[in-house]
C-alpha cells in the first residue's frame, strides 16, 4: 500500500429532490483509492455505485464533502475543467459500448485525441496501437455495425486507453456479453491493470466479474457496507 | 481542428441525405429566388435603360397643349394652338445648347407597294431629325434641304417597311404609296427593335415635313419638336431656355400657363429604371423572406440532430469534449448545411434567370455582388439558426445525455 493515492471521498454526500422528496444517493462516503488499483464496486440498483462511479469519473461533483482525484478537489471544478481532466486522464468503458455509430473502430478510437488537439497522423499512429493493444489488428475500418458485441467492448477499450489515461471507469463492461465473451473482456482489463499499471474503477453486479480486481467495495443505502481485498477474501 | 469539425459535419449530412436535402430545400428555394429576382431585375433594368435610350438620349420633346397636370390631360379647356413652323424657326435662331432641332409629325397611314400594304406611322421631318433621335441610315441618304424646302416625294423606310415589301432586296429607288401620293424611297433606316412597350420603332415612313403637312396631314401643324442637346449641356438647362423662346414667340402673357409641353426623355428614362429598380428590390425583400424561413428550417432540423444525438454528445463530453467543441460542432454543421443550400440555390436561380432571359429576351446580368452575398447570407443565416441548437447541445449533462436512448 505504499503507491499515492488517487482518489479520496470525504464525507461524500450525493443528494436529490428537494424537502420531503430529498434523496441520499451517497450519505456521507469516506473512500480511498491507490494507483494501480483494480475496483469492483458492488451493490444493488439505488445502492449510489452508480453515483459514485460518475463521481470517480470527474462526471458529476458531490452536493457536500469533498472528492480530490490526483490530489484535485474536483468536486469544486466546473464542468469545463472537469471535462479537460477527463480528457486527460480518465478513460470510460460503458455496458453499452457507446461507440459512435457508422463511424469505423479506428476513427472511434482516435475521438478523444482530436479534443486533446493531437495531429492527424499522430493521431492514427496511436489509434493502431492501441486496438493492437485490445488484439483488434485488422478491424480498424469496420463500422460498430459491422462488429461483435465483444468486439465492440474492445473498441471502446481502445479507445479509453488511447490518452494513456490513469483511470480507466468501467460501467458494467461485460453486462451485454456472453460468458466466453465477458472472460475475455475480464483477461483484457487484468492485463492493461498489470501490464500499464492502470488504476480501474468497474461497477459490476456480478460476482465473478468482480473477482478478477483486486479489491470489492459493496454499496448499499448510499455508504460503503463492505471494502475487502482479495488476498484477505482468500484467506 | 476546424477542418476536422467541416469534416465531420460534412459526414454527418452525407448520413442522413433525404433529410439534409429536405432541410436544404428551404434555403436552396430562397436563394435561388432571390438571386433569380435580382438577377432579371437587373436585366430588366438594363433593357429598359437600353429601349430609352433608343429613343434618343438628352432628347427634349415639345408638344402642343398645356403640360398634363395632376388633373389629367390638360388643354381641354381651351383650344389646343398647334405647334408651328415658326416656333421652329425661333429655337432655331435662338437656342444655344442644341445639337439638332427638329420638327415632326405623324400619322398611322397606309402603305403601298405593288399588291402588299402595311399600314405604318409616317412621320414628317427635316434631315436633322435622324441627328436628333440618334438614328443612322444603313443605306441611301437623308433628304436635302431643298427637298425638305419643296416638299418633293422621297422617303426613308424603316426595316419593318423593307421586310414586308422588298424582304432583303434593295429598296433605294422604288416607288411606293403613301395615303394617295407616291414617293421614292432614297435611303434605309437602321433596326431599332421594339419598344419595352412593345411599339415596333421599324415600321416608320419618314418624308419632308413640306410633303407631309400638304399630302397627307392636309394642313400646317407641327405634332412635336424634338430638341437634342449637345454634350455639355444637360436637358435640365435647355429646358428652360425652351422654355422661354417658346413662350416669346407664341406670345403667352405672363399670367398664363405654357401652353405647349417639353417633356424631358432623360428625366423618363430617370423616372423607368428607378422604377424597375424598385420593382426589383421589392421582389428580392420577398424572396428573402423565404430565406428566413429556410432558416427557421435549419433551426429545426438542428434541434431534432441535436435531440437525436443526445447519446453522441454524452460520450463526447464523457471522452473530454469541452462545452464549445460541441458548440463548434453543430454551427459548423448548420453552417455547412445552409453554406450548400445556398450553393445549390445560386447554380438554381442562375438557370432560372438565364432560361427567363431567353424568354423575355432581355440580358442575362448576374452580378457577382449578388452571388456573394447570398453566400454570405446563406452562411450566416445557418451561424444564427444553428446557434441556439448548438447550445442546447453543448450544454448537455454528459451523465443525462449517455442514458438517452
Amino acid at each position: 500500500m505504499s503507491a499515492p493515492l488517487l482518489i479520496t471521498f470525504d464525507k461524500v454526500w450525493k443528494s436529490y429532490g428537494e424537502g420531503e422528496a430529498r434523496v441520499h444517493a451517497l450519505a456521507g462516503v469516506d473512500l480511498a483509492i491507490r494507483r494501480g488499483e483494480f475496483v469492483a464496486i458492488m451493490g444493488p440498483s439505488g445502492s449510489g455505485k452508480s453515483t459514485a462511479m460518475n463521481i470517480i469519473g470527474c462526471l458529476d461533483t458531490p452536493t457536500a464533502g469533498t472528492y480530490s482525484f490526483m490530489g484535485v478537489d474536483a468536486g469544486r471544478l466546473d464542468r469545463n475543467r472537469r471535462a479537460l481532466l477527463r480528457n486527460l486522464y480518465v478513460g470510460f468503458v460503458f455496458q453499452g459500448y457507446n461507440l459512435l455509430p457508422r463511424t469505423t473502430a479506428a476513427e472511434n478510437v482516435e475521438l478523444p485525441l482530436i479534443y486533446r488537439g493531437v495531429a492527424a497522423r499522430e493521431r492514427r499512429d496511436l489509434a493502431m496501437q492501441a486496438l493492437a493493444q485490445v488484439g483488434l489488428v485488422g478491424r480498424e475500418h469496420h463500422t460498430p455495425a459491422e462488429l461483435s458485441g465483444g468486439q465492440q467492448q474492445r473498441v471502446a477499450i481502445a479507445r479509453a486507453i488511447v490518452t494513456m489515461p490513469t483511470l480507466l471507469v468501467a460501467d458494467e463492461p461485460t453486462g451485454n456479453l456472453d460468458t466466453a465473451r465477458t472472460h475475455e473482456i475480464m483477461e483484457l482489463l487484468t492485463r492493461l491493470n498489470a501490464d500499464l499499471g492502470l488504476s480501474i474503477v468497474m461497477v459490476t453486479h456480478e460476482a465473478d466479474v468482480a473477482d478478477y480486481a483486486g479489491r470489492t467495495i459493496r454499496f448499499l443505502d448510499g455508504h460503503v457496507a463492505s471494502d475487502t481485498l482479495k488476498a484477505e477474501a482468500a484467506a | 481542428m476546424i477542418w476536422e469539425t467541416v469534416r465531420l459535419s460534412l459526414r454527418s449530412i452525407r448520413r442522413n441525405v433525404l433529410r439534409s436535402f429536405l432541410t436544404l430545400l428551404g434555403i436552396v428555394i430562397g436563394v435561388a429566388a432571390v438571386i433569380a429576382m435580382l438577377t432579371i431585375g437587373s436585366g430588366t433594368t438594363e433593357k429598359v435603360k437600353a429601349d430609352i435610350s433608343k429613343l434618343g438620349s438628352n432628347l427634349l420633346v415639345v408638344r402642343a397643349g398645356r403640360p398634363a397636370g395632376p388633373g389629367g390631360p390638360g388643354g381641354l379647356d381651351q383650344a389646343v394652338r398647334p405647334l408651328a413652323e415658326k416656333d421652329v424657326t425661333a429655337l432655331v435662331a435662338h437656342l444655344s445648347g442644341a445639337r439638332a432641332i427638329s420638327p415632326a409629325s405623324q400619322k398611322q397611314v397606309r402603305v403601298i407597294f405593288g399588291t402588299e400594304s402595311l399600314t405604318s406611322g409616317v412621320t414628317g421631318t427635316d434631315s436633322a431629325y435622324l441627328d436628333a433621335r440618334d438614328w443612322k441610315l444603313v443605306s441611301g441618304r437623308s433628304f436635302s434641304d431643298s427637298e425638305t424646302r419643296a416638299g418633293t416625294g422621297v422617303c426613308l423606310i424603316g426595316e419593318t417597311v423593307r421586310q414586308q415589301f422588298f424582304g432583303a432586296g434593295d429598296p433605294e429607288g422604288e416607288v411606293i404609296r403613301v395615303n394617295r401620293t407616291s414617293c421614292k424611297i432614297i435611303g434605309l433606316l437602321e433596326p431599332k427593335g421594339y419598344t419595352g412597350f412593345g411599339q415596333d420603332q421599324d415600321n416608320v415612313v419618314l418624308m419632308p415635313l413640306h410633303a407631309y403637312q400638304r399630302r397627307i396631314a392636309g394642313n400646317r401643324d407641327i405634332d412635336s419638336i424634338y430638341i437634342a442637346a449637345d454634350d455639355r449641356t444637360p436637358t435640365t438647362e435647355l429646358q428652360p431656355r425652351v422654355e422661354d423662346i417658346l413662350r416669346d414667340t407664341r406670345r403667352v402673357t405672363p399670367d398664363r400657363d405654357d401652353d405647349f409641353s417639353i417633356r424631358d426623355m432623360t428625366q423618363i428614362a430617370d423616372a423607368m429604371t428607378s422604377a424597375t429598380t424598385t420593382m426589383t428590390g421589392m421582389l428580392g425583400a420577398v424572396a428573402g423572406v423565404s430565406l428566413l424561413v429556410g432558416g427557421i428550417g435549419i433551426m429545426n432540423i438542428m434541434l431534432v440532430s441535436v435531440t437525436e444525438r443526445t447519446r453522441e454528445i454524452g460520450i463526447r463530453l464523457a471522452i473530454g469534449a469541452h462545452e464549445k467543441h460541441i458548440l463548434i460542432q453543430f454551427l459548423v454543421e448548420a453552417t455547412v448545411l445552409s453554406l450548400l443550400g445556398g450553393i445549390i440555390g445560386i447554380l438554381i436561380g442562375l438557370s432560372l434567370a438565364g432560361l427567363a432571359s431567353m424568354a423575355l429576351t432581355i440580358p442575362f446580368a448576374p452580378s457577382p455582388a449578388v452571388i456573394l452575398l447570398a453566400v454570405g447570407f446563406s452562411a450566416l443565416i445557418g451561424m444564427v439558426f444553428g446557434f441556439f441548437p448548438a447550445l442546447r447541445g453543448a450544454r448537455l449533462d454528459p451523465i443525462d445525455a449517455l442514458r438517452h436512448e
